[in-house]
């Protein structure tokens, strides 16, 4: 079989690890956007003059951009932390 | 000539060639040349790792058209710009351990190495390494042009002097000290482009008078520079949507970011690029296309958008600071443009040389072969950018949508879809390509979102059909 291919054990614990990272990394991306989206056009599509501001940037770019800057590095931080798991790249008998 | 702001770019450079001539000191005594030439010896660290892929992808368009853009659309064009957040994670995330541990069991070097071994098909790898031959010379040129006319800019030369310091500065340490060199000048570089960003940030907001300040300005000025909706409401949800394709994930498909997720040395070091990676490239794309915006109120009138960053920097700093700060745009052209040109040299010299000319070839010949082709290639953009030809202008238009197009599920779905075989990935690259370039020259924009967007979806369909249809042929011909 192809998969087999280079000695590649598709059922390799590994790969296990591996494909829920992967998961881990779309189901991010569908936050950041969805935060990113959700404050930028909640918030900005009010009319210029009920702005409210924070930190005297506009709130849906502060909430959007540098909300959701910094949600996304304490996301990631936490995922990396808690359900990234530390394996071996190479093969125990060491072909390199 | 503005010495003062000449002199830290110089120092810069210094720096940089001596990164350049540590690395190849490294290269002396290898005995798998290709391994360490082209991927480094597959040992990057964490901070480098990061730093590569950010200042790789971080390019002319960071610093200086897309603070130029975001002069003229106001806050919804950093909105847009904030897609790219998302390349900080993301590649790494999905690409992973997995093709972290697959590319080290092919004993892969190259990306094209990856999709041959997968794929088991003569054309996968010549359609792939053409495309990348094609779109990234393409795309490189377009950086030198970049790259010497802010030269040109700073300094007073001419364009051809300019062009020459740009050329033999990159060219003397990717030739020397290959990947390892531009892994580490990228480290360096990354640093200094987040370290400009911060201080022109800074700087920006003192002479603008605080924040609450300029944004009244702008406001007062235009009111739509303060919305999402861009200066004159042109920039649609779905419009700055969809270049969460374009910038954020599609990047997965770009070669000369890819190469790089399989250029690091253990789980840890990825563990650290990702948090390290996210916060550079977050923090430089914000702070740059801010810095852009800001800048409206502090120098009105600026007709050119690609000159508003170094004439900003210019009039809110010092001059040698403005120099160290202006030393930032000089490393994302560098730093892109020294990863494509190893990577198209790879293409030619291991895809298609080693794979089907001389495969047998020694590693003292490969490595003069190397030199040789990194050299002659470093030459032929120099040549192309004096004048560049209008078949570059046009291919560089392609370049970065055209390789995601190509290359995104060939490689995605490669790695995690059993079922994919090389008819899927030919007739995904074909159509991605292929529709891609249809799409921009008769329907740009189809449906209010970049044109990136269908040819992506084409070549997902086109891979999936492709494989399902074919996948009694390949089971056959695996039986016999």
């Amino acid at each position: 079989m192809v998969y087999m291919k280079h000695g590649i054990n598709q059922k390799d614990p590994r790969f296990k690890i591996a494909h829920r990272e992967a998961w881990i990394g779309v189901i991010l991306v569908i936050i950041n956007f969805v935060w990113w989206y959700g404050f930028a056009y909640g918030l900005g599509s009010d009319s210029v003059q009920d702005y409210t501001y924070v930190f005297g940037l506009p709130a849906w770019f502060f909430y959007s951009c540098v909300g959701g800057f910094i949600l996304m590095v304490v996301l990631v931080s936490f995922a990396v932390k808690f359900f990234f798991k530390d394996v071996p790249f190479e093969d125990e008998g060491g072909e390199s | 000539m503005n010495w003062a702001v000449i002199f830290p770019l110089l120092v810069f450079l210094i720096i940089i060639f001596m990164i350049g001539f540590w690395a190849s000191a490294n290269l002396k005594d290898s005995n798998s040349f290709l391994q360490d030439y082209f991927l480094g010896g597959r040992e990057l660290g964490g901070f480098i790792l990061a730093m590569t892929m950010t200042a790789t992808y971080g390019s002319a368009s960071s610093f200086i058209g897309g603070p130029g853009a975001a002069y003229t659309q106001g806050l919804g064009w950093v909105l847009l710009s904030m897609a790219q957040l998302a390349t900080g994670y993301f590649v790494l995330m999905i690409l992973g351990k997995k093709f972290a541990i697959v590319t080290r069991k092919y004993n892969a070097v190259t990306l094209v190495d990856f999709l041959k071994e997968r794929y088991d098909s003569k054309w996968v790898v010549l359609l792939s390494a053409f495309s990348i031959i094609i779109f990234l010379f393409a795309a490189m040129a377009a950086q030198w042009v970049g790259g010497a006319r802010l030269i040109e800019s700073l300094t007073g030369l001419s364009y051809t002097a300019a062009l020459f310091i740009f050329a033999a500065s990159v060219l003397v340490y990717v030739i020397i000290g290959g990947f390892r060199a531009v892994a580490v000048t990228d480290a360096v570089q990354g640093t200094v482009m987040f370290i400009g960003t911060f201080i022109l940030l800074v700087a920006t907001v003192i002479a603008g008078g605080g924040i609450t300040n300029l944004i009244s300005d702008l406001a007062a000025e235009n009111p739509n520079l303060i919305t999402p909706y861009g200066f004159d409401g042109g920039l649609t949800p779905i419009y700055v949507s969809s270049f969460w394709i374009l910038v954020g994930v599609g990047v997965v498909g770009l070669p000369q970011i890819t190469v790089r997720a399989m250029s690091y040395k253990n789980a840890k070091a990825m563990h650290r690029a990702l948090i390290v990676g996210t916060i550079v490239v977050g923090f430089i794309m914000l702070g740059m296309h801010l810095i852009g915006v800001f800048a409206r109120p502090i120098l009105p009138g600026i007709e050119i958008g690609d000159t508003v960053m170094p004439l900003l920097a210019m009039e809110v700093l010092p001059p040698w600071l403005a120099g160290i700060v202006l030393a930032a745009p000089m490393a994302a052209i560098m730093s892109t443009v020294d990863s494509l040109l190893l990577l198209v040299s790879s293409a030619v010299v291991k895809d298609v040389y080693i794979n089907y000319i001389k495969p047998d070839a020694s590693n003292q010949s490969i490595k003069t072969i190397s030199l040789g082709v990194t050299t002659i290639l470093g030459i032929l953009v120099f040549l192309m950018a004096l004048s560049p030809p209008d078949l570059i202008i046009w291919l560089n238009l392609f370049a970065f949508g055209g390789l995601e197009a190509a290359f995104i599920w060939p490689v995605v779905l490669g790695l995690y879809w059993q079922a994919g075989n090389k008819f899927g990935a030919i007739s995904s690259m074909v159509v991605g390509v292929g529709s891609y370039i249809l799409f921009h020259s008769y329907y740009p924009n189809p449906l209010g979102m970049h044109t990136v967007v269908l040819p992506i979806l084409l070549s997902l369909l086109a891979f999936v059909v492709g494989s399902l249809l074919t996948k009694r042929k390949v089971e056959r011909a695996q039986l016999m």
